[in-house]
């Protein structure tokens, strides 16, 4: 087995997944009718996403696991997505917030993805970068309305903004695996979509009158498994009917 | 949430190259861009169309239902205007 290409797929996996099931919590509960389809469609999106890439890191494994197991049956530090996709949903804004600083990164991820030389991931960043360019569409429109919008809605969409922002540099984070599927011609370079990043994120928060956190505290350890207090709470609705009932098919 | 409702839109969708926008149904939006898109995921989920048009309904000027008998019925009674005394020539089949 490869076990960086196996680590790196199980990564941008995670994100998918763990994103995935949060918005889906929004299902039925959204604020309008139309925005709960909108949310739920987006985590139908990201599912589908995270179905696509466990299968092929099942394969890359070969130790005769489904993408089912990878997605069902791992422990808590088996994880390896960022931190920021499991925090919980909060209010309307929150979830906005959360999703805009990952859209935004998603899209110059795929992006740079598709020139893979593997051509299954470079297939699988082609394929969900048109979706998730239309999510990033969202959710900056989002951003723009509310942090423009109302006073309280700027209120609140700036305190999630002052929360999520110590999240959202661990997305650019970087290690050997990283570092071997760069010199592979696999994976990307992060540190180069970093100033993209920047750049669209500040064009936003510009537009929405938001104001980026000048606390530079960040927090990170999720792409080695170390998590917040919230992923064993998503983890144990995620995984409750295998668990109940190994190996259930419906 | 609000008690203040967003604005009524009519959304139309064109299912391919060709054919007409077709009026598919009516969804609340705050502004035109956002009932584009909430246009775009509620009635094209299931690949219904290629193209969305959206105008709020405040904008619809409709027939008075009042009025039906004075508009409507005396079409009933002139069938001439039906070009059904023709014979259609094989092979055309769109008429």
């Amino acid at each position: 087995m490869n076990d960086n290409l196996y680590s790196y797929t199980l990564r941008i996996a995670d994100d998918s997944l763990i994103l995935g099931q949060r918005l889906s919590e929004w299902c039925g509960h959204g604020p309008v009718l139309e925005e709960d389809i909108a949310l739920t469609n987006i985590a139908l999106d990201l599912i589908g996403q995270a179905t696509t890439l466990f299968e092929y890191a099942a394969s890359v494994q070969n130790e005769g696991k489904t993408a089912d197991d990878l997605a069902f049956l791992r422990y808590e530090h088996d994880y390896k997505n960022a931190l920021l996709v499991e925090q919980p949903n909060g209010d309307f804004g929150q979830t906005m917030v959360r999703q805009w600083l990952f859209d935004t990164f998603r899209v110059l991820f795929y992006d740079a993805l598709k020139h893979s030389s593997d051509t299954q991931l470079a297939a699988i960043a082609e394929k969900s970068l048109k979706e998730t360019k239309y999510h990033c569409k969202h959710s900056s429109e989002w951003i723009i309305r509310l942090g423009d919008g109302t006073d309280e809605s700027h209120t609140r969409t700036q305190a999630a903004l002052d929360q999520l922002w110590r999240y959202s540099e661990e997305l650019f984070f970087m290690d050997e695996t990283d570092q071997a599927m760069i010199e592979a011609k696999v994976g990307v370079d992060l540190e180069a979509l970093r100033p993209l990043w920047m750049e669209r994120i500040q064009e936003v928060v510009r537009e929405a009158t938001l104001t980026i956190p000048t606390n530079n505290w960040k927090q990170q350890g999720g792409r080695l498994g170390k998590h917040t207090e919230h992923l064993g709470f998503l983890l144990a609705d995620l995984q409750y009917m295998q668990r109940a009932y190994p190996g259930m098919e419906w | 949430m609000s008690t203040k409702e967003w604005p009524l839109w009519e959304v139309f969708i064109r299912s391919k190259q060709g054919l007409n926008h077709k009026h598919v149904g009516s969804l609340r939006a705050p502004d035109a861009q956002l009932a584009i898109e909430n246009a775009r995921d509620v009635y094209t989920r299931r690949n219904e169309g290629v193209s969305i048009w959206v105008i709020p309904s405040s904008e619809i000027i409709a027939s008075d239902p009042d009025d039906s008998d004075s508009l409507f019925e005396p079409a009933a009674s002139k069938v001439y205007r039906h070009p059904t005394f023709y014979d259609v020539p094989d092979g055309i089949s769109h008429m």
